[in-house]
C-alpha cells in the first residue's frame, strides 16, 4: 500500500508540475503585459509595478519566474481580477464549495440511478427490459445539457412550480459562510428560519443536480451493466447457482459486490466529465459556482481568473481522481500491484 | 465486502435524514414563514451607489430613493401635487426668493450595525445634505466624484444662493431669482436628506466614502447587505415616522437579463419583476398581474422651423394632419402608450382637459398644402433616432409608417440616421428637416416640458431642435414661473398649448408607459406616479393553509387583470 500511495503522490506531483507550466505560460500568451496577467493588478502605480516585477522575479531568468509563480501560487496568492480587482483565491474559496456540493449531489444522484438500473438490465440480459434501459441511457446521453436544463426549468418552475429555477436557495435567507457548503452550514446556523431554509435549499439543488446527474447515470447504466454481466458469467456465480442458492441470494450476496468494485474504479473518470457538465449547468441555473464564474471571466477576458480558475479546478478533479483510486485500492487488493498510475 | 453494504447503509441513513428534515420543514408553518414576511423584487440592474443626489439613473433611484431615505417635499397623487413629508410646512414670500421649510420633530435615522443614531433629524441633516452639493468647500463635495449631475442640470447652485438654519427646527432657502418650479425640485428623487450625525462620525473615523456605500437615511428600510452586482437586502426601519412598513424585509434580486428576469418571475422566486417582457404570458396566468403607469415623457415628429419647406406653417400643418398617430401607437409602441394631445402628458396637474388635438384628416392635409403652394408634391428628408428609448422604442419603423403615410398627400420622404452622438450633434446644428425624438422629464413641473423643449433660449442650449421661437409662448411661459398661484400657472400652460398646436412646430406623438408585473398576493402601490418605486406602502396576503396544502384566497382573482393607474381614483392626500 505504501509504494502505491508514493507512486500516486509522485503522480500528482509531476502532474501539478506541468499544470502550472501550462498556467504560467498563458500569463505569456495572453496579450498584454506579463506581470499583470500573473497579479491581474491593471492599476498599478509604478511603484507598485516595481514591487510586483520584483515579487515575481521579472528581471531574472524565467526558470526563477516560474520559481516566484510557484511560490505565490503555494502562498494561495492568486493575484486579483482584471475585472474587479478582488482577490482571485478569496473568490475561489467562496465558489468552489458550492460547486463542490452540487456536484457530488449529482454523482450521488447519478449513481443511485444508474447503477441498479444496469444491473436490472444485466440480469434481464437481452430482454425487453435490457433493450428498454438501453436506449433510455442511449437518450440521455444525446441530450445536450443546456436543453435538458432549460426544458427542466420551463417544465419544473414555469409550468409546474414545484422547484425554483436559479440559485443555491431564496435571498430571503441569510446564511453564514461557514464551509461553503450551503447544507451544512444551514445545519450549522442559529436561524430561527433553520429548516425553512433547509427545505428550501433542498429544493433548489434539486433540478440542476438530477440535469447534471443525467449524462453520468447513463454512463453508469452501462458500465453497470457490462460489469454485471462479466460477474454473472463468472465461474463462482455458476458454483452459487450449482449449489442451490436462491436468485435474490445470488444478486446480493455475490454479484452484486463484486460487480460495484469495476465501476468504482470509474467514478473518478465520470467525476471530471460531471464537473464539465456542472460548469455549463451552473450558468443555466445560476448557480454561484467556480464554473459560472470561470465562463463569466472568460466572458470578460479576465486573464488571470482564467488562469487560476483552470488551475485550481484541474487540481481539485485530480485530487478526487486520486482519492477515488485510493478507495478502489482499499477495496480490492488486487488494484494495489498495479504498476501504472492511471 | 462489508464496505459495500455499509456505502449502502450510509446512503439510505443520509437520505431518510433528508426526507425527515425536509418534512419537519413544512411542520413549523404556524406563525408566518419568512417568505410571507418578505419581499423579493427582480431588479433590471444594480444601482451606482446608494446616494442618490450623485445618479440620475433610473435604476438608482429606484433603488434607493424612497426606500432608504426621505425628501423635504413629496409629490402625491396622480397630478403630482406638492404635500409635506420631513417639512411639515412650508412659505414662499411674495417675491419668491425666500422660502422657509419647518421640520418635523419626531423623525428618526437608521440604525445599523455600522451607525447608530443620537439625535432624531433636525436642521443640520438639511443644511448638512444641500450644502454637500451647493459649496464645493464642504469636506464631502467632493467625496465620490462630485458630480451631481441632476442638480447640475437645473443650475442649482446659480438658483440657491444659500441655505440658512433659523433654529432647530426650520431652515430658509434664498433664492437668487424666482422660480416656481424650485419646490417641484425639492421633491423629486435627487433631493434627498442625508444624516449630518453620521457624516460626523465618518470624518473622525477618517472614513468619508462610506456614507455612499453604506448609507444612513430617514426612508422606510434600511440596508442590511449589498453584494456587489448580486442583490441588495433591505431591512425595515422600526421607527419609521410614518409608521413601520408592513414587509420586514425587502431584497432586490439583480437580474440584469431580461428573459431570467421573466424566468424569476414566472417560477415564483421573485414577488415583482421590473419592466418585464411577454406581457401576454403574464395577463394570461391567474396568480400575476401586470400593471403599468404612464410616464412623464413625449415622444414626437420635430420640424426644423428655420428650413424650407417646415419654415411654412402650412406645410407643418399639413404634415401633422396627414399622420396617423393611433397607426403608430399600435404598431411602434404595440399599444403600451396613450396618444400624445399635446407635449404635456395627461398626468401633469397643468394638463387641461380640453385641450384638443391636431386630428388625423390626410384630406385636409392635402388642401392645404396646394394652397402653400405645393400641389405637386415635395421631398423631405426625416431624421430617425437610431437606438431605443422609452418614449420611442422604435424610430425607424416609425419613420417607415410616416413615409407611408405622407406618401398619400404627394410628399416623398427620405429616412435618415446617423450613429446617436453624430445623430445629436447634427441636430444642434440644424442640418436636419424633420426628426423623431422625445423628452422625458427630470421633474413634474410642467415647465420642464415647455421651456426646454419650445423656447426661445433652448435653441442655443441644443434642446429645442425645432428652432422655433415664439416671443408670445416664451411670455406665458415666463409669467407662468413667476406666479405660485396653481390656476394662473395652468392657464397658462394652456395658452402656450393652444400655440404649439397652431404653429404646430411639433407634433407630439405618445406617451408611453412603464410596465411591472407582480403576484397577485402582493398588495399596495409600488410604481409612483413621479420618480422611482415606493415599497412602504406593500404588503403581502398570506395564503390560507388548508390540510398543509396552500390554497390562495379566491376573492381577489376577479379583480381586473391589468391595473391602469390612470383609471384609478386619485389618493387621498393625508398629511
Amino acid at each position: 500500500m505504501l509504494t502505491f500511495t508514493l507512486r500516486r503522490l509522485s503522480l500528482f506531483v509531476f502532474t501539478m508540475l506541468v499544470l502550472t507550466m501550462l498556467s504560467f505560460s498563458l500569463s505569456f500568451l495572453f496579450p498584454g503585459d506579463t506581470v499583470i496577467n500573473h497579479s491581474g493588478q491593471i492599476n498599478a502605480s509604478a511603484e507598485e509595478l516595481a514591487e510586483l516585477n520584483k515579487s515575481y522575479h521579472m528581471d531574472q531568468s524565467i526558470i526563477s519566474q516560474y520559481g516566484a509563480y510557484l511560490k505565490h501560487i503555494l502562498n494561495g496568492d492568486f493575484g486579483l481580477s482584471a475585472v474587479n480587482q478582488s482577490s482571485i483565491s478569496h473568490d475561489i474559496l467562496k465558489l468552489l464549495p458550492a460547486t463542490i456540493e452540487l456536484s457530488l449531489v449529482a454523482l450521488l444522484i447519478a449513481m443511485l440511478i444508474g447503477i441498479p438500473l444496469g444491473f436490472v438490465a444485466a440480469i434481464y440480459h437481452n430482454k425487453i427490459a435490457d433493450s428498454a434501459i438501453l436506449s433510455l441511457a442511449m437518450l440521455g446521453y444525446s441530450i445536450p445539457v443546456f436543453w435538458l436544463g432549460l426544458l427542466a426549468i420551463l417544465f419544473f418552475s414555469i409550468g409546474l412550480g414545484w422547484l425554483p429555477s436559479s440559485g443555491q436557495i431564496s435571498l430571503l435567507f441569510e446564511i453564514k459562510f461557514v464551509t461553503g457548503i450551503q447544507l451544512i452550514d444551514i445545519l450549522l446556523s442559529d436561524s430561527p428560519y433553520k429548516w425553512q431554509a433547509f427545505r428550501d435549499a433542498s429544493l433548489h439543488i434539486i433540478l440542476p443536480a438530477c440535469v447534471i446527474a443525467v449524462a453520468p447515470a447513463t454512463i453508469f447504466i452501462r458500465l453497470s451493466r457490462a460489469s454485471m454481466i462479466d460477474v454473472l458469467a463468472s465461474s463462482y456465480i455458476r458454483a452459487a447457482r450449482a449449489k442451490g442458492l436462491n436468485f435474490r441470494q445470488i444478486i446480493f450476496r455475490h454479484a452484486t459486490r463484486n460487480a460495484l468494485i469495476q465501476i468504482i474504479r470509474h467514478v473518478g473518470l465520470q467525476f471530471a466529465n460531471l464537473v464539465t457538465i456542472a460548469m455549463v449547468t451552473e450558468v443555466i441555473f445560476s448557480w454561484p459556482g467556480i464554473g459560472r464564474w470561470l465562463i463569466e471571466s472568460i466572458y470578460q477576458r479576465d486573464y488571470s481568473a482564467i488562469q487560476s480558475g483552470l488551475l485550481v479546478l484541474s487540481c481539485f478533479i485530480f485530487i478526487i481522481h486520486i482519492l477515488i483510486d485510493f478507495i478502489y485500492a482499499g477495496l480490492n487488493p488486487l488494484a494495489r500491484g498495479n504498476k501504472y498510475g492511471s | 465486502m462489508a464496505v459495500t453494504t455499509m456505502n449502502f447503509n450510509f446512503f439510505s441513513i443520509f437520505t431518510l435524514v433528508t426526507f425527515t428534515s425536509l418534512l419537519s420543514g413544512c411542520n413549523d408553518g404556524d406563525k408566518l414563514t419568512l417568505s410571507e414576511r418578505s419581499i423579493i423584487y427582480c431588479s433590471e440592474g444594480p444601482p451606482e451607489t446608494f446616494n442618490p443626489q450623485l445618479s440620475i439613473s433610473g435604476t438608482t433611484t429606484d433603488a434607493t430613493s424612497k426606500q432608504l431615505y426621505n425628501r423635504l417635499l413629496v409629490f402625491k397623487g396622480k397630478n403630482n401635487i406638492l404635500a409635506p413629508s420631513l417639512a411639515k410646512s412650508w412659505h414662499v414670500t411674495h417675491d419668491g426668493k425666500k422660502i422657509t421649510l419647518y421640520l418635523r420633530q419626531d423623525v428618526s435615522f437608521h440604525q445599523t450595525n455600522y451607525f447608530t443614531p443620537k439625535r432624531l433629524f433636525n436642521a443640520d441633516d438639511v443644511l448638512f445634505s444641500f450644502n454637500r452639493i451647493l459649496s464645493k468647500n464642504n469636506a464631502y463635495h467632493n467625496v465620490s466624484s462630485g458630480q451631481y449631475p441632476f442638480f447640475e442640470s437645473i443650475k442649482f447652485n446659480e438658483l440657491v444662493d444659500k441655505v440658512e438654519k433659523i433654529n432647530d427646527h426650520t431652515v430658509r432657502f434664498i433664492l437668487k431669482r424666482n422660480d416656481s418650479s424650485f419646490l417641484a425640485n425639492l421633491a423629486t428623487d435627487y433631493a434627498v436628506v442625508l444624516s449630518a450625525e453620521y457624516a460626523q462620525q465618518l470624518s473622525a473615523n477618517n472614513n468619508q466614502h462610506n456614507i455612499d456605500i453604506l448609507p444612513i437615511g430617514t426612508g422606510p428600510f434600511k440596508l442590511k447587505d449589498y453584494r456587489v452586482g448580486s442583490f441588495i437586502r433591505f431591512y425595515r426601519h422600526d421607527d419609521y415616522w410614518q409608521g413601520k412598513a408592513h414587509i420586514e424585509q425587502l431584497v432586490y434580486d439583480i437580474s440584469p437579463s431580461k428573459t431570467s428576469r421573466l424566468t424569476k418571475f414566472l417560477a415564483k422566486e421573485c414577488d415583482v419583476s421590473s419592466y418585464p417582457i411577454a406581457h401576454k404570458k403574464i395577463t394570461d396566468r391567474k396568480d400575476l398581474t401586470l400593471e403599468s403607469i404612464t410616464s412623464l415623457n413625449v415622444g414626437y415628429l420635430g420640424f426644423n422651423t428655420q428650413k424650407p419647406p417646415f419654415n411654412d406653417k402650412a406645410v407643418r400643418q399639413a404634415v401633422s394632419l396627414a399622420i396617423n398617430k393611433q397607426a403608430l401607437i399600435e404598431t411602434v409602441y404595440q399599444d403600451q402608450a396613450t396618444r400624445a394631445k399635446s407635449i404635456l402628458p395627461e398626468t401633469s396637474w397643468a394638463y387641461d382637459n380640453n385641450i384638443t388635438e391636431i386630428s388625423y384628416d390626410p384630406k385636409r392635409a392635402k388642401a392645404l398644402l396646394a394652397s402653400a403652394g405645393y400641389s405637386q408634391g415635395i421631398s423631405i428628408d426625416l431624421w430617425a433616432m437610431p437606438l431605443q428609448r422609452a418614449y420611442n422604442p422604435n424610430a425607424i419603423t416609425m419613420a417607415k409608417l410616416i413615409q407611408n403615410d405622407l406618401k398619400k398627400i404627394n410628399i416623398k420622404v427620405n429616412i435618415i440616421s446617423y450613429e446617436w452622438t453624430a445623430f445629436l450633434r447634427r441636430l444642434s446644428q440644424g442640418e436636419h428637416q424633420s426628426f423623431l425624438l422625445g423628452w422625458t422629464a427630470d421633474n413634474p413641473d410642467p415647465d420642464n416640458f415647455f421651456t426646454p423643449m419650445l423656447s426661445c433660449s433652448a435653441t442655443d442650449k441644443g434642446s429645442n431642435h425645432t428652432f422655433w421661437c415664439n416671443k408670445k409662448y416664451d411670455q406665458l411661459l415666463s409669467s407662468a414661473l413667476h406666479t405660485s398661484d396653481i390656476n394662473k400657472r395652468k392657464s397658462y400652460y394652456t395658452k402656450a398649448m393652444a400655440i404649439i398646436k397652431e404653429e404646430a412646430p411639433l407634433l407630439p406623438i405618445a406617451h408611453s408607459k412603464r410596465f411591472q408585473a407582480r403576484d397577485i398576493n402582493i398588495e399596495g402601490d409600488i410604481l409612483e406616479y413621479f420618480g422611482g418605486i415606493n415599497f412602504y406602502q406593500v404588503s403581502k396576503r398570506v395564503s390560507k393553509k388548508v390540510d398543509g396544502k396552500a390554497l390562495n384566497n379566491t376573492t381577489m382573482i376577479s379583480s381586473p387583470k391589468i391595473i391602469d393607474k390612470e383609471t384609478m381614483p386619485i389618493e387621498k392626500v393625508n398629511n
